[in-house]
């Protein structure tokens, strides 16, 4: 009784956590992104934004070196630095992922900034993001769209 | 001659030969040198005080919250995103929460709305005394229509402002808010914004409180407020 609980219970855990996690992380080489997010755009003519964690677990960094989206004219990694909280933002240029480390691309930080916006992006829809990597190569992943207010991934 | 005294000339021996003629002439070289190195370091330690000094009296962006309350006024006359002219005098008897920023913002001002949104849903019943404000400093491209899709899509409850370009600019000269257009062409029109990120906190006199820092999360801000309002009461 106590056992099949238990097992019951792990099974669960398993059907609950197993298809969420497929969808979360891809792996490209020794490269892992995980947990990649969009915020719904409010119409098309402001610039919108997607996050995502890349880990390295290999023992070379590697540099990300592009981003595109296909609803988007122009994508880029931007950083926002916080200059005695005035928040200026600007390219981040190449991003080094560091051997063994990782980088994550969270609201208030590092972003993908998708601009010249064909579509909006529309909460519950994703998206699809291609990163081209220095020596990883490219990988495309989707990206759940959540609503304008998402701060995490869900 | 012993060692390591003085010897009749006043002169230091380290511990070496009687000095010979070249050694005389290297030693005063050495001197030369010495006094040059303190001259160096003279200039060094002038010029790190003057550029400490021209820092200090340079306006800082982000001063500390003391000064802040001395010299913020909360004072602003603009149009809400409903198209209603609208005062820091018609939201007397609330509390502000007043963040600056602008609608074609990809990151930092949808996630301080999602903030201010997320205090909101926290305090529930208790916001009632809660007024958050969003105030563009983007008048060019932030009409009421254009504030009101933007602040609509985070909370019901959050209030956009913009207004006349000088209307804008009183009411963030007024909180002390620094905002600057900064070209750039792959952003839509070909610039974007770089401004003060603090979320200012007024009471329901219209005194300046204190700023929350844009990294504060919406659990401190919505304690810090209960706190505040249970202090005052429901007002």
């Amino acid at each position: 009784m106590k056992y099949s609980s238990i097992f019951s219970m792990v099974v669960t855990i398993f059907i609950l956590t197993g298809p969420s996690l497929a969808q979360e992380q891809a792996r490209l080489g020794d490269l892992v992104i995980e947990r990649p997010w969009a915020r719904a755009s409010i119409g098309t003519s402001r610039p919108a934004a997607a996050y995502l964690t890349i880990r390295n677990e290999g023992e070379e960094s590697d540099t990300l070196l592009a981003v595109r989206t296909p609803l988007s004219g122009k994508a880029e990694v931007h950083a926002m630095t916080n200059d005695s909280g005035v928040m200026r933002m600007g390219p981040a240029g190449p991003v080094e992922i560091p051997a063994g480390g990782e980088v994550s691309l969270a609201p208030g930080g590092l972003h993908i900034m998708m601009m010249k916006l064909q579509a909006p992006l529309v909460k519950g829809k994703s998206i699809e993001v291609t990163l081209k990597f220095e020596r990883a190569g490219e990988i495309t992943i989707t990206a759940p769209i959540y609503g304008p207010g998402a701060t995490r991934p869900e | 001659m012993s060692t390591g005294g003085i010897d009749a000339n006043g002169q230091v021996d380290r511990d070496g030969p009687p000095e010979s003629e070249p050694m005389r002439r290297s030693l005063s070289r050495l001197r030369t040198v010495r006094h040059i190195l303190w001259g160096v370091i003279l200039l060094a330690g002038v010029g790190l005080g003057g550029f400490e000094l021209w820092h200090r009296t340079r306006p800082d962006p982000n001063p500390t919250a003391q000064e802040m309350a001395s010299s913020i006024v909360a004072n602003f006359t603009l149009s809400t995103h409903t198209g209603a002219t609208a005062s820091d005098a018609t939201y007397r008897g609330r509390w502000l929460l007043v963040f600056f920023g602008f609608t074609h913002c990809p990151d930092v001002c949808p996630t301080g709305l999602a903030t201010i949104a997320q205090v909101m849903d926290e305090l529930g019943p208790e916001g009632e005394a809660v007024q958050p404000l969003f105030i563009s400093i983007d008048p060019e491209r932030d009409t009421p229509e254009a504030m009101a899709e933007f602040v609509s899509a985070f909370h019901p409850r959050i209030v956009g402002l913009t207004g006349a370009t000088e209307a804008v600019a009183a009411a963030a000269k007024n909180f002390r808010v620094y905002y600057e257009r900064v070209e750039d062409a792959s952003s839509p029109n070909g610039y974007t914004m770089e401004h003060t990120t603090s979320i200012y906190l007024i009471d329901p006199e219209g005194r300046f409180v204190k700023p929350y820092s844009y990294s504060a999360t919406s659990e401190d801000i919505a304690d810090s407020l209960r706190r505040k309002l249970k202090g005052k009461g429901q007002i």
